[in-house]
């Protein structure tokens, strides 16, 4: 009645065992052309973080892939020894997911920027792991079609790390994240395999490895080639700024649009900070006095959205907002986005020092989190901006503070991990879009019980056996693919010898 | 004595004569009110070395391939509960056994919906999450697999486990709803799920146009799949004999669906219809084989050419690239399988024989990446006791 092939007892043989990076190396100077391998110490460390500048480690290894048989070589290389290898696009993750390995290969595809094709009829383009998000929206509308997950990063990071991070932006309240907008990956797998996972088609046949691919990390293979859903441009756009006097009101604004049935392509909040914050950086003119902005943008046929429009400024109006102004045109519809999009890194210009959070809340708790969290900051001593995507409950807290005084470091760390747990608290997750990485593993066992983090490690083990892919991210202390689940009591004898720390 | 049959409080008989998987008679039938129950049940079942079959309402247990064994039916009927509605949150989550209808009448007052068409009627939660089944409306709003954000389930040795949650927007762990969807009862059980939910539209109006035949349809087929008056579905039905229907589904405002029914009209040269075609049904009857034909969308049409030549009845979805074909007595399935299949896959995508397939007709047809799909089975149910055989490359 079994037919399984592979016996559950080989399972519990465990797969471990860490090569050395010198066998890697070797081998790959000899199959690399000479640029694609990087050795150096003083441009290894170009490399040692990502947009998380908190956590810094030198690869051993760097290998700046020209094409998908390089990435399927060094993965191949490091398959053979049992070395560690970690995928990086652009460097923009916000969690530390492209943090190398110090004794594993780094594999960089930012040269891969070749946009394979584009055919509107079929609502598809097929682009390199490295073709930056942006390019393929501008390459595509002359067409009529754009890509539409848009992370504030879009002008710098690559579609590769938008699939491995399933990363969100502005639009995808309405339009989904990128999960929705990928139907096929060609990948190399962490034992050298190159694969295809998904179809052009829709609905491919088998499980669904596809939809457990995005957002893993690259913790389980190196996506080369990815099949995007394109999207309709939409015929009209209206997008307005509305100035309130408090949170609470423009977060009763959000509840009334979503109330009413409304579907905006996106809700955007900046509080009192992050205004200060934005205007300080790009004279973005906000209006005076706010204590809080919304942006609403409706998209879609024009008679919807004119219609729509209206009801979205009354709701505004009936809700406090004390200003509105509407974008009269694209360079008007610009310049409000640049204030929130720049927010980020605008943050810089009132605070020496930031974190970033990235914690999400069923969009009705918004009002009690944020009274809850501004309750916490004041007691804690430090301050914490506010922009966020109110639509879908995503909140991006910056933790303000300076390094330079003592101890405000490590507040300002404690008063973002509290805030996770405020977000846990209401029945929230502990990332909507910048991952989980290196710097929230730890969290992970807050949110999913050791039965649901052992069942993801399944996957994980179908996938990795060796645990070589990204090893150290999302998960908090996965087992050894050998093990038997379920049951976790000693350290396991390869650790005791020290030889699988890493995984 | 089998461990299942000691578990107390928990509803475990001897089958009866209807307790059958396509044909093929179970031996227990096991009806769990509870996950902690149904985790009970699995565990028993996997010390004992006994072959699971999941069962919601049984609509199409049929459908896929027979099991290799059966020897308990997992009847989650008893699990029938809407969990939790959130209307200011669009969430709402359910017990695997519960109708679509029950969940869509507890968020209809809320007036949200949850945007899976009933093609099948009678169809649970559980059964849409293990088939991925999906209607006209997909071009909108995707399938469960786009709409489920969190799931509960049961794994072949009985632990529990969750992944995702009850916020639309989550990226921690791996997102293993997607897994469990389509993956037709042979990863694990599911429980129970949390799905968002839309606004019921104001509006509803559905346009009609045909053409001689699907080849001549492709002008209208283009026109409105690429329209910037946003139809919400795009369908398809063909027969070998008689027109090509295309149906238009505008969905929004009162106002706005006025005048884009206008528009959309005049560039199909369309009329308005109570309904699309056969309303939200499958082609064909309940006794023909079905088959499931995917492709890149500027194939569609070309491709229900192809299945109409070869006298099959096709509706689907021409705006997803999704179409149903039903097989009449008259045609040899095995050379319309052939044929179809080098063509769906030539233009990216597959043919499925969803219903009927004779023995000697491999129903899933051949899928990439199999040997890794073998793995992620092997880890989640290293001894196949979840309907072994029903599934891709025979798992
Ligand atoms: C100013 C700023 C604003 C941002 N705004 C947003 C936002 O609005 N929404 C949002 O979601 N994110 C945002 N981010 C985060 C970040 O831009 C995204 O996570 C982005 O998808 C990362 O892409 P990248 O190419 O830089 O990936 P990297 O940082 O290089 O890598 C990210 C992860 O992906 C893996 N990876 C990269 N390439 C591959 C590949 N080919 N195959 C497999 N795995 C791979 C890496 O191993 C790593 O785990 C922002 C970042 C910054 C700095
Ligand atoms: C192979 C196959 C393909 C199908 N494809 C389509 C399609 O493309 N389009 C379409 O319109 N309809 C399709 N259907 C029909 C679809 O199954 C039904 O419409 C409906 O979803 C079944 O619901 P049900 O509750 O009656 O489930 P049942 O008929 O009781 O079960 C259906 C399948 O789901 C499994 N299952 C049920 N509950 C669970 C659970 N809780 N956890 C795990 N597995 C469970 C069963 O073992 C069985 O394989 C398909 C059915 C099958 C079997």
């Amino acid at each position: 009645m079994s037919n399984s092939s592979t016996p559950a007892s080989a399972r519990l043989v465990p797969e471990v065992g860490l090569g050395s990076v010198d066998v890697v190396r070797a081998r790959l100077a000899r199959e690399l052309p000479p640029g694609a391998l990087i050795t150096d110490r003083t441009r290894l460390r170009t490399y040692e973080c990502d947009g998380l500048l908190l956590y810094r480690v030198t690869p051993a290894l760097v290998v700046l892939a020209q094409d998908a048989d390089m990435i399927q070589r060094a993965v191949r290389a490091c398959s053979d020894a049992r070395v560690p290898f970690v995928a990086r696009g652009s460097g923009t993750g916000l969690s530390g997911g492209a943090l190398p390995h110090a004794d594993g290969v780094l594999i960089v595809t930012s040269q891969l920027r070749t946009i394979r094709e584009i055919s509107p009829d079929d609502q598809r383009a097929v682009v390199d792991p490295g073709v930056i998000n942006l390019q393929v929206s501008e390459a595509t509308r002359p067409g009529g079609y754009y890509f539409a997950p848009d992370p504030s990063s879009q002008q710098i990071c690559s579609v590769g790390g938008n699939v491995a991070e399933n990363s969100g932006g502005a639009h995808c309240l309405k339009y989904g994240f990128t999960t929705t907008h990928v139907t096929s990956v060609n990948m190399v797998t962490p034992q050298g395999d190159s694969i295809t996972l998904g179809t052009r088609a829709p609905d491919a046949p088998g499980y669904d490895l596809l939809g457990t691919f995005v957002g893993s990390e690259g913790t389980l293979g190196v996506a080369t080639e990815i099949t995007v859903r394109l999207t309709r441009s939409p015929e009209s756009v209206q997008t307005l700024l509305a100035g309130f006097r408090s949170t609470d009101d423009a977060g009763a604004a959000t509840s009334a649009i979503i109330g009413a049935g409304i579907v905006p392509a996106a809700i955007e909040m900046m509080d009192a900070l992050a205004i200060e914050a934005a205007e300080a950086a790009v004279a973005c003119g906000y209006p005076d006095g706010a204590g809080a902005v919304l942006v609403v943008e409706l998209d879609g046929p024009r008679e919807e959205v004119e219609h729509e429009f209206a009801q979205v400024q009354q709701m505004c109006q009936e809700h406090g907002s004390f200003e509105i102004r509407v974008a009269a045109d694209d360079e008007d519809r610009a310049a409000i986005w640049r204030g929130r999009k720049s927010a980020f890194a605008a943050v810089g210009r009132i605070s020496p020092d930031y974190i970033v959070q990235d914690g999400v809340i069923p969009r009705t708790a918004l009002a009690a989190v944020l009274r809850e969290m501004n309750e916490l900051a004041e007691r804690r001593g430090v301050r914490v901006a506010n922009v966020f995507h109110a639509g879908d409950g995503n909140l991006h807290p910056l933790v303000l503070f300076d390094e330079s005084i003592p101890g405000q470091g490590d507040t300002a760390e404690e008063v973002s991990g509290a805030i996770i747990d405020l977000c846990l608290e209401h029945g929230g997750s502990i990332t909507g879009e910048h991952g989980v990485g290196s710097d929230k593993a730890h969290h992970m066992p807050k949110m999913f019980t050791a039965d649901d983090l052992d069942t993801m490690q399944l996957v994980r083990c179908a996938f990795d056996p060796a645990g070589i892919a990204n090893p150290g991210k999302i998960y908090p202390t996965p087992r050894l693919c050998g093990e038997r689940p379920g049951k976790r009591t000693e350290p396991h004898p390869a650790q005791l010898a020290g030889q699988a720390e890493v995984f | 004595m089998l461990a299942l049959t000691t578990l107390s409080d928990v509803d475990v008989r001897d089958a009866a004569e209807s307790d059958v998987v396509a044909g093929l008679p179970a031996r227990l039938v096991a009806r769990p009110t509870s996950p902690e129950q149904v985790s009970a049940l699995m565990r028993a079942a996997y010390e004992d070395d006994l072959v699971v079959v999941p069962r919601a309402a049984a609509t199409m247990l049929h459908w896929a391939p027979r099991p290799t064994a059966c020897d308990v039916i997992l009847d989650l009927s008893a699990m029938d509960r809407v969990l939790e509605h959130q209307a200011g949150d669009l969430i709402v989550s359910a017990e695997a056994g519960t109708p679509l209808s029950r969940v869509q009448e507890a968020v209809r007052a809320s007036g949200q919906r949850l945007a899976i068409d009933e093609v099948v009627p009678g169809s649970t939660i559980g059964g849409l999450i293990a088939t991925n089944l999906s209607g006209p409306r997909r071009v909108a709003y995707g399938t469960a697999r786009d709409l489920v954000i969190g799931v509960s389930t049961v794994r072949a040795d009985g632990v529990m486990a969750k992944s995702g949650g009850k916020v639309v927007k989550n990226v921690a762990g791996y997102d293993l709803g997607k897994l469990m969807v389509g993956s037709h009862g042979t990863l694990a059980i599911v429980t129970s799920a949390y799905f968002r939910l839309h606004p019921i539209p104001e509006a509803a109006v559905w346009l009609r146009a045909t053409a001689p035949s699907p080849r001549s349809a492709q002008s209208l087929v283009h026109q409105a799949v690429h329209s910037q008056v946003v139809p919400a579905a795009v369908e398809i039905d063909a027969h070998p004999t008689g027109e090509t229907t295309i149906s238009v589904l505008l969905e929004g405002t009162s106002v706005g669906v006025a005048a884009r029914v206008d528009r959309m009209a005049t560039a199909l040269g369309a009329t308005t219809a109570e309904s699309p075609i056969g309303d939200l049904g499958l082609p064909g009857t309940d006794a023909q084989p079905l088959l499931k034909i995917t492709s890149q969308l500027s194939a569609v049409t070309e491709i229900a050419q192809t299945a109409v030549d070869l006298g099959l009845h096709v509706r689907g979805s021409a705006g997803a690239g999704v179409l149903f074909a039903a097989v009449p007595d008259s045609v040899d399935i095995v050379r319309a399988v052939d044929i179809l299949r080098a063509e769906s896959t030539a233009a990216g995508g597959a043919t499925v024989v969803l219903r009927g397939a004779p023995d000697h007709l491999d129903a899933w047809g051949p899928v990439p990446a199999l040997d890794l799909m073998r793995s992620v089975k092997n880890r989640f149910d290293p001894q196949h006791l979840l309907s072994p055989g029903r599934f891709v490359g025979g798992l």
